[in-house]
């Protein structure tokens, strides 16, 4: 190589030059920031990715490379290619010897997961995101879009932007300004304005029951809701139906006239997820609420 | 010197009566206090009485309930066992318990306030909470080794800690359910509760206090409680189940809540010295304003928010316990 080189001054004359002319190089070094403020530096895109967040596999497969993740986490099921994938443990219990043997260029995860020491102990690069709003997710999105060199992400965020814009648009003006609680687990845990789903409510013209100063999910005395009386509520499949055996539950008029919002799982992921398919969890809560200003047949 | 003890027992007697008394005023003054206290924190003012009747009040004689069946719960473990550390959670009955309600839900799934549902986890939880007593009796042979019985407890709760555990592991569906279970939980607790408590209750305390001559008789070990004429084996187990059955109603409504069965007969013992008939009614009676108190409190203290009551008892429960410790040996240091 040395002689090769020495032989070919003018080779090497450019190869010089290509490294101090970013943009021109084949080899430049890829680097991202992550959410614990670390520089990781990459030679090129990594091809071999693992996911171990639901989020972070939905946005790596939105942003169209779906096919570079070879393992994912068991909570990780969509899109449904993902789910043919070797599932590698939870977030807070990943295998972390399943992960290294998988030899990826790149593991993400979030800032709540274990094991991330560990991993960057036995040489695994690890890129901690958590996307928890929508301006967390647009971080994300860049980032990641950066790291796999995605071309125009921007471009797709915008458009994506707009789609949610569309939905809102569409939006009866009936739902302005209706007051909506979102139940997210019977403690009564609710999601506030301050949550990601809250912030689509908000965009959706929807006013929470749940003040953004509570935290995102807090738990809340039942009470309170009685007493907030919302016009609208959200709850997933399971719970729905014990709403009304609750104590003093049944006086709610959102429960007497029946305008409940019911959601599957698979639909409750769309909503409660902070991934790229707001658009879709837009039009899941229009929806719901065509259906009920519909007049009954 | 006889009339004089004679004198010393009518004394004590009394004074357990008065601290039955002030027990009882003190549950009328909680209850009213949990009358005003929601989701706006204490409030005197006009509610509108349904959130009064509908919450409020079901929440109020529920937490008490629930707390008053721990309490005699925790007071017949510590008598039958002769120990003071005996508690419906060391004898494995109530992770016993919660296993039957964790299988009953993975089972039926939702989670619904029926009155039938109710029962149908109560008898899950009993059914539960007497097979754990029974697994931690076989395994520690008997009850007349403390140390081993309570090892047997602690190693029984934790096995079938880990089976709960295992259910949600396997029915991940019904982990949120069970989650707010095993946290413990006080915030939807409404009639059909109370009165599925207060059915079971009444009649545990009767059964109690009607044997609770043997629980004296037992104190001064199982050869003399025989020679005194009390047929020890059958009236053991007839308490066990009562044991049970308090544990397990308790912890098919609320979930489960620490420290209430071990705290609520020590601060009888500290307060007054009884005989078993008043013990375990002044202990029901102190468990059930302990729970009222931390229902209270986690009601109240960050309103509307809640914290979860579980936490409470156990700060509660824990800090009056370490302190009672201290206090003994202070004691034992000065000589008193």
């Amino acid at each position: 190589m040395v002689t090769q080189v020495k032989g070919h001054w003018l080779g090497a004359g450019l190869l010089c030059l290509s490294w101090w002319l970013p943009g021109v190089a084949m080899a430049v070094a890829l680097s991202v920031t992550d959410d614990r403020g670390e520089i990781l530096s990459f030679e090129r895109a990594p091809q071999r990715i693992v996911s171990l967040l639901p989020s972070l596999t939905e946005t790596v497969c939105a942003l169209g490379e779906c096919q570079r993740l070879v393992g994912v986490d068991r909570y990780s099921n969509f899109p449904a290619v993902v789910q043919r994938l070797p599932k590698l443990g939870g977030g807070m219990d990943p295998s972390i010897e399943a992960v290294v043997a998988l030899r990826p260029d790149v593991v993400l995860m979030a800032r709540s997961a274990s094991g991330v020491d560990q991993l960057i102990n036995l040489g695994v690069k690890v890129l901690v995101l958590e996307p928890k709003t929508e301006a967390d997710l647009k971080r994300v999105w860049l980032t990641l879009g950066q790291l796999l060199q995605v071309n125009n992400a921007p471009g797709v965020w915008q458009s994506m932007e707009a789609d949610v814009a569309a939905v809102a648009n569409a939006m009866p003006a009936s739902a302005k300004g209706q007051r909506v609680y979102f139940e997210v687990s019977p403690g009564p845990y609710a999601a506030s304005e301050a949550s990601f789903m809250g912030q689509n409510l908000a965009r959706l013209g929807f006013k929470n029951i749940v003040p953004a100063q509570w935290g995102p999910f807090p738990k809340l005395n039942p009470e309170f809701v009685v007493r907030a009386n919302p016009d609208l509520i959200l709850v997933g499949e399971g719970s729905a139906e014990a709403l009304r055996q609750r104590p003093g539950w049944s006086t709610l008029r959102a429960l007497r006239e029946q305008r409940v919002c019911v959601f599957t799982p698979a639909q409750a992921d769309v909503l409660v997820r902070p991934s790229p398919r707001r658009a879709e969890a837009a039009r899941l809560i229009l929806d719901c609420w065509a259906r009920l200003e519909r007049p009954p047949s | 010197m006889k009339a004089f003890l004679i004198k010393l027992s009518l004394i004590k007697f009394s004074l357990g009566w008065r601290w039955l008394l002030i027990g009882l005023c003190l549950v009328i003054g909680l209850v009213l206090i949990g009358l005003c206290v929601g989701s706006a924190g204490f409030e005197t003012g006009l509610v509108d009485p349904r959130i009064v009747w509908e919450i409020r009040l079901p929440r109020t004689l529920g937490a008490w309930a629930a707390g008053a069946l721990l309490g005699l719960a925790g007071a017949l473990a510590q008598g039958l066992f002769r120990n003071p550390l005996a508690d419906p959670y060391l004898l494995g009955s109530a992770s016993g318990a919660s296993l039957g309600v964790a299988l009953a839900l993975a089972a039926v799934g939702v989670r619904q306030a029926h009155f039938w549902f109710h029962l149908g986890l109560t008898g899950a939880a009993f059914v539960g909470a007497l097979s754990a007593v029974w697994l931690t009796l076989v395994l520690s042979r008997g009850v007349a080794q403390t140390l081993r019985l309570l090892l047997s407890g602690v190693v029984v709760g934790v096995v079938l800690g880990a089976a709960t555990q295992g259910v949600l592991w396997v029915a991940p569906e019904s982990l949120q359910t069970l989650q707010a279970f095993i946290l413990g939980s006080t915030a939807f607790v409404g009639w059909s509760a109370v009165w599925m408590m207060l059915g079971v209750g009444l009649p545990c305390i009767a059964v109690a206090v009607l044997l609770s001559k043997f629980l004296d008789g037992l104190s001064l070990g199982d050869d003399t409680a025989m020679s005194l004429g009390l047929r020890v084996v059958p009236l053991r187990w007839t308490l066990l189940a009562v044991l049970a059955l308090c544990t397990a109603t308790a912890v098919s409504q609320t979930g489960l809540i620490a420290f209430v069965g071990l705290a609520a007969p020590h601060l009888v013992r500290a307060l007054v010295k009884t005989t078993h008939r008043l013990g375990l009614v002044l202990s029901s009676l102190a468990g059930g304003i302990l729970l009222l108190a931390a229902d209270i409190l986690a009601r109240g203290l960050i309103a509307p928010q809640e914290l979860p009551v579980g936490i409470l008892t156990a700060v509660l429960g824990g800090l009056y316990l370490l302190w009672l410790m201290h206090q003994g040996a202070m004691r034992l240091e000065t000589g008193s």
